[in-house]
């Protein structure tokens, strides 16, 4: 089971209203490469992989979580009390007129997330692949949002979420490792 | 860190009918993850405040990257 | 009805972040390296340390975990404000 922890993993700050920005993070709540497609990929193929790196994948999905926590907490605090004209200009004027100022799971153009974003094979490599892939994909995705904000506040979480996904790659491609060794020999180098 | 710098350089194909001012040189970036095997045990950490600070307890994973510019308009290459 | 939130409040709980972040990193660095006993020995002595800290905060600020992981003043703390985005 999960227990909830009532605080963030990381002092989320953002310096001034901005609706435009969170337009753009909003990719990472519910796109292809976000923290919710990375939590369920991971935590859904649990059940198929060697017991070995079982423990890696639930740890590693439930970090997940509090990234999408941290992101939701940016979108929330960059749009709160905008008004309906500043979310409009911002492009989230159809995003108002669902939503109003809520949080939704889609990606930045505003396409709805979908299960056809993960991937399971029960194939222990190509699944690990898929998860190296998608931290890549996430890394990239965070560069070119810190790219398009000079809120130095939101620059600082931002940094912060991006440096997890290198340190998860590394981990995955250790798991990699321990996959392709033989069962009786535990290598650590 | 690494004793090579993080990014790669390349150097696209300049068209005559390129309409956009070209860029001569485009680089992408080469995270620590890609040049460590396995991490080695014992690896130097930072202390807990530096860790959480950077996103990373050990130096030898940490690949800061900083925006190119402010906004993609006068992107600096590289 | 807000409850005001002081210097100390931050304070506290980015010295529990630190911990906390240590631990996660400890913890999937272990996951991958199941026979390191000096970082097994460090991730022991944190979750320690982090237990003191956690503790000393709920004491003054209200608990962190639901389902019986934390102890509640009268009335119930728990639906209490702020949440971790409104901070």
């Amino acid at each position: 089971m999960w227990i909830y922890e009532k605080k963030l993993q990381y002092p989320v700050r953002v310096s001034k209203c901005d609706p435009r920005v969170a337009r753009y993070l909003v990719e990472q709540y519910g796109g292809a490469d976000g923290e919710l497609s990375a939590a369920l990929r991971y935590l859904n193929q649990r059940y198929s992989i060697p017991n070995k790196v079982i423990g890696l994948l639930t740890d590693i999905g439930t970090e997940e979580f509090a990234h999408l926590e941290m992101i939701a907490t940016m979108i929330y605090k960059l749009t709160k009390d905008a008004t309906p004209q500043q979310m409009e200009e911002a492009g989230l004027g159809p995003n108002y007129v669902i939503h109003d100022n809520g949080l939704f799971y889609n990606n930045s153009s505003g396409v709805p997330w979908t299960a056809a974003y993960i991937q399971a094979k029960g194939d222990p490599l190509a699944d690990l692949y898929e998860d190296i892939a998608a931290e890549e994909k996430a890394r990239a995705t965070y560069q070119w949002i810190i790219d398009m904000t000079d809120d130095v506040d939101l620059q600082d979480g931002l940094k912060f979420l991006r440096e997890r996904e290198i340190v998860h790659a590394m981990r995955f491609k250790e798991a990699v490792e321990i996959i392709k060794a033989d069962q009786g020999t535990r290598k650590i180098f | 860190m690494n004793a090579t710098k993080p990014t790669r350089d390349w150097y696209p194909f300049v068209g005559p009918f390129d309409p956009c001012p070209p860029k001569y040189v485009k680089s992408y970036y080469v995270p620590p993850n890609e040049l460590i095997p396995y991490q080695p045990m014992n690896l130097p950490q930072f202390s807990l405040p530096e860790a959480l600070r950077l996103g990373t307890l050990w130096p030898a994973l940490y690949g800061p990257y900083e925006a190119r510019s402010s906004m993609r308009g006068q992107q600096s290459d590289e | 009805m807000n409850k005001q939130l002081d210097e100390n409040y931050y304070h506290k709980l980015l010295e529990l972040q630190q911990l906390d972040f240590a631990l996660i990193e400890l913890t999937l660095y272990l996951d991958t390296h199941p026979n390191d006993l000096q970082a097994l020995q460090q991730f022991n002595q944190l979750a320690q340390q982090r237990q003191q800290c956690a503790m000393q905060f709920e004491m003054q600020y209200g608990p962190l975990m639901q389902f019986g992981h934390s102890y509640s003043k009268y009335p119930w703390q728990w639906i209490e404000c702020p949440w971790p985005w409104q901070v």
